[in-house]
This record gives structure tokens, sequence and C-alpha cells, in this order.
């Protein structure tokens, strides 16, 4: 229909919309939990925390801080006697009988000022028994070891999770795949390292901080700076025995959290000191030490890898055995350890293969989801042995990724088949941007120039059955509401989503408006602001949701025309009719209803849609093999490049130039995407050149920005480019699929290869930091 | 605990403000005067998400005390723009897609601010220099320099 057509606006879908939420950030209005004000009748948690590793917990002395004026509630580990835990309940909110982590919370005071409760944690006299701590993954997982939770075989757990009781092994993954015993003997190189990442923080800008509330009659309602309101409703509920339904968390904007503000990490503690505060607001804002080591933190890991080719440098086997450092809970890191798991051949097609990831428990502080967990860590080793046996087996790098790269169709280590994916097509165009193969001479005598590639892929990480639901209202302008339960923070999922609402519907971007706060009373379900998967998870809930309310709308109008509905159309926010050529805009009809001839009553009504999504194709695999039909969901894949130079006389690292490609299905928008490519890279180039929690006998030596550096607008490379590579997801949005995590996963692997191909030594682990690549072209000889 | 009563112009705006001692610019901001725009995220003058202008001057408002300020000329994000018009800085912030989860933000454009007001025609080393006491853990810094250069060539 010619009118019609001519009124079509473009779909907002691949357009680079402005942020929904871009205005209030730019003027200081948006809300951030710490932002809101709840007067005078506030009351300040500080907790007490455990200065040993590992400790029996003798006795608690809580009356010289009890009877302080101004201290209204003292709490400890008797008043909470349930487990806490994602996926291992192996946690309590307050340690019980025994500490396992320096900085584990022993007991909890709410007075009527900060520096009261100080006074009052430091007047709490608790007594420990030492006992031998664990510090090092490997050891943990072997018999010698001392038992840290003796009690593991009671713990709740998941079907999809193995640990072994009698051990520190909270899981243990296993892919037996072909053989690869056989196999090594058919190869004409083999490649052997182990690598050791270290623990590192994830440092929002924005500490942890929640306030509860629990009135008389027990119901509660907890304000946090939340990637999971409803996860942390439901574990925080069921702990303390509370109905999910008394229970309301109200997650504003959240100002950074790459998985740290996932789960429940500090949100039980104001919530538990709550249940005795009759009523008070209870408020816990953590300090920038604090958040460093009594959160969760990015795992260490020790991945020990062999991997061989034929002669014409196909795969034929990979080795891969990790000891994962979980800390004294593995509540989530259980999890991690799954994923490193399933993924652990990177994106390679490898007939045989033989993976052990074991999930240890040791005195550290506790592993938590780390934006890609599992896979930054993971990736950082198989990206380098990739490197070296193309290296060794005499074949250019690039080709050698293109011969071996995955591909739709290929089985997977688990036995899932491939989807389609441009994972080649993003190695290809890293190489292009960094002029792959041309060698340009360094810029002075004394530095030497090379260049590094990596591949990755990540699957989102999460229990098969995570599910989204949206709700999109209309209102009498005939603008949408859309409301959703996944979290802004800082991705731009609401843009996203407004853009998909949008097209889905028929009706301009600006007509649609996504807010927060998210609040558990009225936002429809999500299961976690987690594992890239809004894009596609919520945004498949999103489409649903406006094509119910679309489907309302049209049925009424073809009623009220007395046309067949499937000739009509909702364009630009008008209802248009192919038959007839009747038009009537949204305006008043999806609230009011349309008048039936000669005033004879009316029909319709408020027009509110319903959306859900949940994936229901996700098998579980043997215990034994790894194997199974479909491990995950999808794997969004990628690649990326440097060019570096090395100062000789210093170690110092810097970058020529960087590229990084992704697969993202479709680019919603595309600007935000490159957004999310970039602040990836840059997390991740942080990661791999300056980061590391240095932990001497469990004791964080660094607990500051001072002494824990990340990367300042001083230290990013002054060039690099985003590549958007689309090969549709087939049950995506739009084809859309994640990308949030993802860019900063090949960094360490890509960097360490450059640093390779400069000066010819390959470290351990990052940081990559200048003495330590000194240290090393010294140990080989490369300076004197 | 002794109270002080200072008086300071906040956003051209003279307030009359009775704090302690011990406050801090950034708790009197936030807590006596429910200026929120302004963020705490370290308090240890590391990070800069609390950064005002005193004077003029950036300042890591966690680093001064609200007794030093009386009668002074504070500015904080929250009086960038005017009658409803943007700050060229925050449009062009805006434009580049410097935003992220938006916790750095006010200080960055304050830091941007106080840049630009002391050499309007910055070189790109300027403006690194000037965000270095600015940790932004989202945007990888590249869309918030390329904002400060766009602001820079818009003539207020």
């Amino acid at each position: 229909m010619v009118m019609a057509e001519t009124k079509k606006l473009p779909t907002p879908i691949g357009e680079d919309k402005p942020r929904v939420d871009v205005y209030e950030k730019v003027i200081g209005a948006a809300e951030y939990t710490d932002d809101i004000q709840f007067g005078p009748q506030l009351l300040h948690a500080r907790i007490k925390r455990s200065p040993h590793p590992h400790a029996l917990i003798k006795s608690i002395d809580v009356s010289k801080a009890e009877t302080l004026p101004g201290v209204k509630v003292v709490v400890t580990g008797e008043d909470f006697p349930n487990h806490i835990g994602l996926y291992l309940k192996d946690k309590y909110i307050f340690a019980r009988d025994r500490v396992r982590f320096i900085g584990e919370p022993v007991a909890g005071v709410a007075a009527v000022s900060e520096e009261l409760a100080e006074k009052a944690v430091e007047l709490i006299e608790v007594t420990y028994e030492p006992l031998d701590p664990v510090f090092d993954p490997e050891y943990g997982a072997s018999p010698e070891a001392p038992l840290i939770h003796p009690d593991l075989e009671n713990y709740e757990v998941p079907n999809f999770i193995f640990p072994k009781p009698g051990t520190n092994i909270a899981n243990h993954f296993k892919i037996r795949k072909g053989d690869v015993e056989t196999a090594w003997s058919q190869c004409a190189a083999i490649v052997e390292r182990t690598f050791r990442i270290p623990h590192v923080q994830h440092v929002p800008i924005e500490p942890h901080v929640a306030i509860a509330k629990v009135d008389e009659k027990g119901e509660a309602t907890v304000w946090a700076a939340s990637q999971s309101p409803f996860a942390q409703r439901n574990l925080i509920a069921k702990a303390l025995d509370i109905s999910q339904s008394d229970m309301r968390v109200i997650a504003p904007y959240v100002g950074g959290g790459f998985g740290c503000k996932a789960g429940v990490t500090m949100e039980a503690l104001p919530v538990a000191i709550a249940t005795k505060a009759k009523g008070r607001p209870v408020k816990l804002l953590l300090t920038r030490e604090e958040e460093f080591y009594t959160n969760f933190v990015r795992q260490g890991l020790v991945i020990k890898l062999k991997v061989g080719c034929d002669k014409n440098g196909n795969l034929l086997a990979m080795e891969n055995t990790m000891y994962w450092d979980g800390g004294a809970s593995t509540e989530y890191g259980v999890n991690i350890t799954r994923a490193g798991g399933y993924s652990s051949t990177g994106p390679y097609d490898i007939p045989n293969v033989k993976t052990d990831s074991l999930c240890v428990y040791t005195n550290h502080p506790i592993g938590g989801a780390y934006r890609g967990f599992g896979m930054s860590e993971l990736h950082a080793g198989i990206g380098q042995v990739m490197d070296e046996l193309a290296e060794k087996i005499g074949m250019d790098k690039i080709e050698f990724h293109r011969l071996n790269c995955v591909q739709g169709g290929d089985i997977l280590g688990t036995g899932m088949k491939m989807h389609p994916t441009g994972v080649k097509e993003c190695v290809e165009k890293v190489a292009e941007a960094i002029d792959w193969g041309k060698k340009d001479p360094p810029s002075a005598p004394n530095k030497r120039r090379g260049k590094g590639v990596a591949l990755m892929w990540k699957a989102p990480a999460m229990p098969p059955n995570a599910g989204s639901s949206a709700v999109i209202e209309l209102n009498e302008d005939g603008t949408l509401t859309v409301n959703v339960g996944g979290q802004e923070i800082g991705q731009g999922t609401f843009t996203v989503m407004a853009q998909m609402a949008a097209a889905a519907m028929g009706v301009p971007f600006d007509w649609v408006r996504v807010k927060g706060p998210i609040d558990t009373n009225y936002s429809p379900y999500e299961w976690q602001t987690v594992a890239s998967r809004l894009t596609w998870s919520m945004g498949n809930a999103v489409v649903n949701a406006a094509l119910d309310a679309r489907q309302q709308v049209l049925q009424m109008v073809a009623e009220a025309w007395d046309e067949d509905p499937d000739q009509l159309d909702i364009v630009n926010g008008t209802v248009v009719s192919y038959q007839s050529e009747q038009e009537m805009s949204l305006k008043d009809i999806v609230v009011y209803g349309i008048m039936k001839p000669g005033d004879t009553g009316w029909m319709g009504g408020p027009v509110v849609g319903r959306g859900n999504f949940m994936p229901t194709y996700v098998t579980g695999l043997n215990a034994e093999t790894g194997q199974g039909e479909r491990a995950v969901v999808h794997y969004t894949t990628g690649a990326q490049g440097f060019e570096i130079e090395i100062d000789l006389d210093t170690g110092k690292l810097e970058v020529v130039r960087a590229a990084s490609a992704f697969d993202v299905g479709k680019a919603i928008n595309p600007g935000l995407v490159k957004a999310q490519i970039e602040g990836g890279f840059v997390q991740g180039f942080s990661s791999a050149v300056f980061e590391e929690m240095k932990l001497k006998e469990g004791v964080m030596q660094n607990p500051s920005f001072v002494d824990y550096r990340i990367a300042t607008s001083a230290d990013v490379p002054s060039r690099h480019e985003s590549i958007i590579v689309e090969v549709p997801q087939e049950d995506g949005p739009f084809g859309a699929r994640g990308v949030g995590e993802h860019p900063m996963v090949p960094t360490i692997a890509a960097l360490g290869n450059a640093i390779y191909d400069a000066v010819g030594v390959r470290l351990e682990g990052p940081p990559f930091s200048a003495e330590k690549i000194y240290l090393a072209m010294q140990d080989a000889g490369v300076v004197k | 605990m002794a109270i002080h009563r200072i008086t300071v112009t906040i956003n051209g705006e003279a307030e009359l403000v009775d704090v302690p001692s011990h406050m801090t610019l950034l708790q009197m901001l936030r807590e006596k005067l429910a200026l929120t725009g302004t963020k705490n995220g370290c308090a240890a003058g590391e990070c800069g998400a609390c950064t005002a202008l005193l004077n003029g001057e950036p300042v890591n408002s966690c680093m001064v005390l609200a007794v030093e300020c009386d009668g002074a000329q504070i500015t904080t994000v929250e009086g960038l723009a005017h009658d409803g018009q943007l700050d060229p800085v925050q449009d062009a912030i805006i434009e580049a897609g410097g935003v992220q989860c938006g916790f750095c933000t006010p200080g960055v454009l304050i830091s941007a601010r106080a840049l630009l007001d002391r050499k309007p025609d910055p070189t790109e080393y300027d403006i690194r220099d000037a965000l270095v006491g600015n940790l932004c853990r989202c945007t990888g810094y590249f869309r918030i320099i390329e904002g400060v250069k766009k602001a820079a060539k818009q003539k207020v």
C-alpha cells in the first residue's frame, strides 16, 4: 500500500540512537543507590571482619559494643543459621564456628552514625584458634591439604555441579572426547605450557551499597546497587526465612558492575541486621578498601595446557587442566569452573579433548562473576599456546587460526553442534586492520616492534533455564512504557530495549520509555543482568511483549473496521489498513478503546503486552565425559590484535595500534556495540598490563587505587579500531546476540603474543609490567 | 564536636550551612544540601568521582574540609547547565557517546570544564592529562577524550 509505505520510518534497528539514560546522567540527576535520602531514622552498619585466613571461632563477646550509647543492633552468625549461595549453598551471612578468609563478616553493628558503628565494631572481642590455611589451588586439590569445608557433602547444589566431598574440590568438570593419548602419537608438533593468572578486582567506581528496612510484620525492603534484584530477593528471602513476596528489592542505576554486583555479596548483611532494627532503615556502604577484598574477586587460575597438530597444522588434540582458586566460598565460582570446562577448547575445532576443570576452595577472598567469567583467564593460556603451536609447525599464525577455528556444523568438545559463527571473518578483519604480515621498523633503535592476535569465544554462562519477561503498557498519547527486570549498568540495555520495542510495535523510537529503578514489586522477572544475555534473552521478551500489545490493538481495530487483522499494520504509530486504506492513530484508543458504531457501546481496553523468553533446549552433560546434546545456548566469537613496541632499556610496552572484531549477530545499536568493544578492550588491557591483587598469606597488600592501578586516560592506546561482524543468531531478536563481556576476553593472549613477536619472551602470566618484561628479556639473553 | 556556620556560593546560590569540623566538602554537598550529583567513589582522593570546582579550580571534594570553603564559590555537576541549556561539554560528551554507567561522569565533566576554562584549545595530551585523576571503568576513555575535543571546538 503506497500510502502506508510512505509513512514508514526507517526501523530503529541498526541505528545509533542516543542513550535513553544519558541526559539525567550528564546533569547529575540520575539516581544511584547511595543518593537516596532516608532521613534521620537511618542507621549505619559496619562489619566486624576476620583477621585470619582460616581459624575456628572460639568466642565472640559483644557486650561492650551493645552497651555503647547510639548502638542499636549487634548481630553475629549465631542469629542467622541458614546457608546462602547462588549455585552451591556453602556460605553463611555471618561466619559461624569458622572463618575462611581475611575480611569475612563475623559480626555486624548498626548505630546512629558511621563513626559510632565503627567504634562498636572495635569493641567486639573475638577469640580464634588459627588453622592451617590453603593459598594455592593445586595444593588445595591435593589430599594433603587441610579441609576448608568439611561439610561439603551436606551442601545444597544443582545437578550440574559436581563437588567431591572429603576434599577441597567444589566442582570437577570433565570432558573426555575422542582419545588424546593416541592422538599425541600422530602429532607433528606439540606445545605444553603452564600459565598463572592472578586474582583481579572488578573496580566499579561506585562501591557496593545496600539499605534494608524490615517492618514489624517482617516484610523487607532492600535498596541495592544491584545487577540481580530478583536473585537477591530469592536468595536473601530463603536465607532469612522470608517469603519472596514479602521481600522487595529496589535497584536504581548501577555505577558499574562487571559481575561484582551479581548474585549476593554484601547485600544480605544489612538485611540481616535490619531484622533486629525494628523498622529502621540500615545502610551498609563499603569502603574502597573493603571493596577490594571482602567481596567477589576474579578467581586466580593455574592452567596447564598441551596441544598438538599434524604436519599440515590441523589441530588433533588438547589436554587442559585448570585449577581455579575459588576462595573461601565457591557458591558462584563452581559455575565459573563449569563454564571454563565446557568452553575449554577455545574457538577451535579439536577432535580429541581431555579437560579437567577443578574449582578448589582456598583461604583467599571469594571468587565470583567477572565480565565473561572464566574466559579471560582461560583464553590467556589458549590464545598463547595456539600462537606457539602455529610457529612450531611453521605456519603463518593467521592461516593457522583460519584453518582451525570453529565453524557452523563442527562438533564441539561437549558434543554440541556449533551454530553459524563469524570467528573466521573476525580474525581476518583484525589481521587486516593491523596490517598483519607487514613489519614496520621500530620508532627508535632501542625499541622492538611486534604483532599478536588472539581469538575468543564465550557462551552465556547461566542455569539452562534462566528466564526473562517484559510488560509493555500503552499510554494515552500512544507512547509505550516498557517494563523490564534487567538492569541498566552502563551497557545501554534500556536504549536497546527501546529500539526493539519501537521496531516490533511499529512506533517511532522516541515514543518508547524504558526506565528504572528495577523494583521486584513492579518490574517483571529477570534472572540476572549477567552473561551478556539481556540483548538476546530480555530482547526476545520485549519483542514478544510488543507483538502481544500490537496484536491486541490490531484485533480491536479490525473488529471496529470489520476487516481482517492480517491486512492491518502499525506504521509510525498509526494503524493502517492495506485493504481499505483507513488510518487510526494509536492515541486514545490504546487506553480508552474504540466506540462502537452509533454509540452502542465500547470495545478494547487499556493495552498491556506481555512477553517472556526462556531457553528450553539446553541439555545436561554427562558427569564423567562432559558430553551432551547442547551444552549452551550459543557462542559469541571474536578476535583482537595488537601492534606494540617494547623498550629494550626499560621493558616498557607501548601500543602502536590495536583492533577488535566481534560477531554480535546483529548490532541493534552499532554505536553502543562499539562502546562495549572499546570499554572491554581497555578493561582487558588494564588487566593485562597493570592489575593484580597482591595476596600474601591471604592478606591483600594493595587495596587502594594508588597501589592497585587501573588504566587511566593517560594509559589508553591512541589507536583502536572496533569492527562489527554480523552472522545472525537464529533465536536472537532481529538476529542479535550479546557482546558486553567478550571484548576483554582475548586481550591478555593477544598482548602476550605481541610481546613474544617483539622480543621473543613469553611470561607465565599477567600483568605484563615493564619490570617483568625486562627481567624475562634478561633471562632470555635478549638484553644484558 | 564543634559546628561551624559557613557561607558558600554553590552553583551561583548563596548558602548558609552548619558543618561539623571534620565534615568534608563532599559530605556537605551530598548530606547537607542533597546535591547528590557529586559522587563518592573512594573517599580518599584517588578516583575523581567527587570532583567539584572550588573557586574555579578542580578539587577532590572528599579531600577538602567544608569549613575551608567559607566564602568560596563551588560549582558541581548540577551547576553546569543553565536555564535548560547544557554546557557544551555536556552536549559533546553525549554526542561522542562518552557516558556508560554514568558514575564517573559528573567528575569527568567538571575536570573537562576546568580544562577548557583554563585552556580553550587543548591538545589531546592536555585532555588526557586533565582527566588522569578521573577513573572510568566502563568507557575506556576514548569517547570521553573525543567529547572534550568536540566541546573545545564548540566555542561558547
